[in-house]
């Protein structure tokens, strides 16, 4: 018997659900190349298309390299602005990646936290914030997360760096406009969690209600909380592109998967079909193999399913 | 009683019968998108070609422009100049506004009081009318501060309003973009025009129907327009290929060899009198935007320079444009009066050269700065800033590159809120004047309303106030060249090239495509 944590999880019934679900081992090695390609990308991709430097646009629109005057050195062919589409494909991913993952953690974390308070402490201020989320709720993610950067844009001071101001917009939009259904989900675990006897036993010992909350509700609350936030890796990347497609997301010199559909389809008419369909492709395949993997991990993580 | 809803029925399908056949018998409805909206429907808040193309429909000028673009009677049928800065004008008599209300001499006098308020935009126009006097109900008096010879073609973007209907609604000023101040003139209209403005939902549709008052014949039968902003390319295609839309523009000139394919449309082109550049904040002590602190490149001639000879001016018109521009020396294009082709000469584009003039003028390793730049409004605009930030690269300067909706960058650019930005120009009066006047001399009063980088040089100044008097040609032509030659020299700003004018139509609606991207409604027959 291993008793390392890795051990303990190859062990586990996690992992053993897993070895026995052909998609989500598919799921799994499908998003692992994409992730992987986004994080190696700038090892592994034959240019750098954010260096406008290496950029001429006598090498725009060339088709890809299997096709009739393609270019070996462009495997899937440049876009409108002599930029290689694979290299794109890469470095876009890891915009997509970075916003989707970090905006799912700050959500996750804004609501978990909100979450905690407002199941375990009641009251008002659990009113308060159910309020808030009931009126969030009523509008459309994407409205939410159109507003939130129009109103971030315009308020910060003007010399701010614009690509890291169009990042961080993007991640802090997408994430308030997402907060709701973990906070959610984590109040009414909570709720339920503590009248139950540890907790109860941990308060008549005096230990303090941050701890409680930390400690002792926290880790029987998280299972749901890691399913929705896996998916949400996957909405949250959906929402960056639905973003950047509508030109508010990240500056066009250094384009997201969304930029890049976008750039494609003013294309679709003309034959250059290879600017939307790539990155269309890759958008799709890096959200399905997600949302496959918390598919089976919501499974998984059912016990009544055991 | 049973059978009333059954007649009720019948009274409906009859109503909305005759309403069709109606519609049918009396005209056509053309429905119109273009790649942006017309920002407000105030005829005096922006000075763009859509948005008085648009607003040109249902507002009007005292003098007009003909199918060939020459000036004729509007609102005024008959014009004088009695002295050298004295303009009288006779006013159309019979002309009622859309609310009934008579046009008279107090219209003309308040509007041009309008155009001329700092807030509105149309100050390159009115800015040199010292006083506008009414000599009687249907005559008035213009008294400029210099002779101005061509006052008339100044006149024809500048649209009359109605006083008693400004004043009763609160928009006695100007809709003011740049400061964001809004008015019911930016959602209502109150023209003289052969169109009144039915609906307006802002970024959606707008609705026109025929003002069947006009006092003038109307050649075309549309009698009601709908105009939908479409910004994207494919979408805007898509829309005319299925017959949803009947005439837009531009043409995305990827699409243009296919869709002349297409036996249901018909795409017409032509040369556009708007020239495209670039232009730099060359005024500020340090720029807004940028690494460079405490002082200013671009005050630097060989920092513009080296801009100017970083762009491979080649490669965008082949690459981005598909050879649908033609690249400039000059800010004008030709067939605007005062072109010169022998000073049409670029610069060659040389990358060592312009990493030379940077190293020289202390920037070894180039610097950092914003660029700003509409992705709604001329033809690829977005496009060519991109490949222009690319270019820019490889002599080491570093653009944060700010491409937007025209609706955000008017407002930033036109307060001059920017280092470094891209901009396009037709002169409205054909005429070089306008073009020095507007955007290349020096701001002060009305005069250089848009030349927003404030690119100043006094001797050009004194050529544009020269020009602007002098009525024998030869001289005049004399000086403007002499006057392009200085800016060209001084790379005050950097032209890049004219662009082509593509509309794209349904085969059955005939146009008057002008040289200036007007789209005059009026003039449009469905058949």
């Amino acid at each position: 018997m291993t008793t390392t944590a890795l051990g303990r999880f190859l062990d586990g019934d996690v992992f053993h659900s897993f070895r026995n679900s052909p998609v989500a081992i598919v799921a799994a090695v499908v998003a692992g190349i994409l992730i992987l390609g986004a994080v190696l990308a700038p090892w592994i991709s034959p240019h750098n298309p954010f260096d406008l430097k290496t950029l001429d646009l006598n090498n725009s629109l060339i088709p890809p390299a299997w096709v009739e005057q393609g270019n070996p050195a462009y495997p899937l062919g440049t876009d409108d602005q002599g930029r290689d589409v694979l290299s794109t494909i890469l470095y876009g991913s890891r915009i997509s990646l970075l916003v989707g993952v970090a905006s799912v953690v700050l959500a996750m974390g804004l609501g978990i936290g909100l979450g905690l308070l407002s199941g375990y402490l009641g009251g008002r201020l659990d009113a308060f914030i159910m309020r808030v989320a009931d009126v969030q709720l009523s509008f459309p993610a994407i409205l939410i997360a159109l507003l939130i950067n129009g109103v971030a844009r315009a308020a910060l001071p003007r010399d701010t760096d614009i690509d890291t101001m169009a990042l961080g917009v993007l991640i802090g939009s997408i994430a308030l406009a997402n907060w709701v259904q973990y906070a959610r989900t984590v109040r009414g675990s909570t709720m339920v969690e503590k009248n139950r006897e540890y907790v109860q036993a941990a308060r008549v010992i005096g230990v303090s209600p941050l701890t409680i909350m930390v400690r002792h509700v926290l880790p029987n609350v998280l299972g749901p909380v890691l399913v929705i936030a896996t998916i949400n890796i996957a909405t949250a990347i959906i929402t960056e592109a639905t973003l950047s497609f509508l030109g508010v997301g990240v500056p066009p010199t250094s384009p997201s998967l969304g930029t890049m559909i976008n750039t494609g389809n003013n294309f679709l008419y003309s034959g250059e079909w290879w600017l939307v369909v790539f990155p269309g492709a890759a958008l799709v395949l890096l959200c399905m193999s997600v949302n496959l993997l918390g598919d089976w991990l919501r499974d998984a993580l059912n016990p009544k399913l055991q | 009683m049973k059978h009333r809803p059954i007649r009720l029925a019948a009274t409906l399908a009859l109503t909305a019968l005759a309403a069709l056949t109606l519609g049918t018998a009396h005209g056509k409805t053309l429905r119109f998108a273009d790649q942006g909206d017309a920002i407000s429907m105030d005829p005096h808040s922006l000075n763009e070609t859509l948005q008085l193309t648009f607003t040109g429909a249902v507002y009007e000028p005292l003098v007009l422009r003909d199918r060939k673009l020459a000036v004729t009677p509007g609102l005024a049928t008959d014009w004088k100049q009695a002295s050298p800065t004295s303009w009288q004008f006779k006013l159309r008599r019979g002309v009622t506004f859309h609310d009934g209300q008579p046009f008279t001499a107090d219209d003309v006098v308040f509007s041009i009081g309008r155009a001329n308020d700092p807030g509105g935009d149309m100050r390159g126009y009115v800015g040199q009318i010292k006083e506008v006097r009414k000599l009687d109900d249907y005559t008035v008096e213009m008294v400029t501060t210099v002779p101005l010879p061509i006052l008339p073609e100044m006149l024809t973007g500048v649209y009359m309003m109605s006083r008693a209907w400004c004043e009763a609604n609160g928009a006695a000023k100007p809709v003011d973009k740049r400061k964001g101040q809004e008015n019911i003139a930016s959602v209502r209209a109150n023209g003289t025009g052969p169109y009144r403005l039915r609906a307006r939902e802002p970024g959606v549709r707008t609705v026109l129907v025929r003002n069947q008052n006009y006092w003038d014949k109307v050649d075309g039968n549309v009698t009601e327009v709908v105009f939908t902003p479409i910004g994207n390319d494919a979408t805007r295609v898509a829309a005319l290929k299925s017959g949803e839309i009947d005439l837009m523009q531009p043409v995305p000139i990827q699409d243009v060899e296919r869709l002349k394919q297409d036996p249901n449309l018909r795409i017409m082109q032509g040369p556009e009198l708007r020239t495209i550049f670039l232009g730099m904040d060359s005024k500020r002590d340090e720029l807004l935007f940028s690494s460079v602190k405490g002082k200013n490149p671009f005050k630097d001639k060989r920092v513009r320079q080296a801009f100017f000879q970083a762009i491979d001016i080649e490669a965008i018109r082949t690459r981005i444009m598909r050879n649908a521009a033609t690249p400039t020396n000059l800010m004008i294009a030709p067939g605007v009066n005062g072109f010169d082709a022998a000073l049409n000469k670029r610069l060659p584009y040389d990358v060592e050269a312009a990493r030379k003039l940077l190293a020289e003028a202390g920037y070894p390793n180039g610097f950092e700065v914003k660029m700003n730049c509409p992705n709604d409004r001329y033809v690829n605009d977005g496009e060519i800033c991109q490949a222009v930030a690319a270019m820019l690269a490889r002599v080491g300067v570093k653009i944060n590159l700010e491409a937007e909706s025209k609706a955000t960058y008017f407002p930033k650019v036109l307060s001059r809120n920017t280092s470094f930005y891209l901009l396009g120009w037709t002169p409205a009066t054909y005429d070089a004047h306008n073009v020095m006047y507007n955007i290349m001399a020096t701001p002060q009063a009305g005069q250089g309303v848009f030349n927003l980088g404030s690119y100043s040089n006094p001797k050009f100044d004194e050529l544009t106030a020269r020009v602007g008097s002098e009525t024998d040609q030869a001289r005049r032509s004399a000086m403007i060249a002499e006057a392009m030659k200085l800016h060209a020299e001084d790379f005050g700003h950097i032209p890049l090239h004219q662009q082509a004018l593509a509309w794209g139509m349904r085969k059955n609606v005939e146009v008057v495509q002008l040289a200036d991207n007007f789209v005059f409604f009026k003039w449009i027959t469905i058949r």
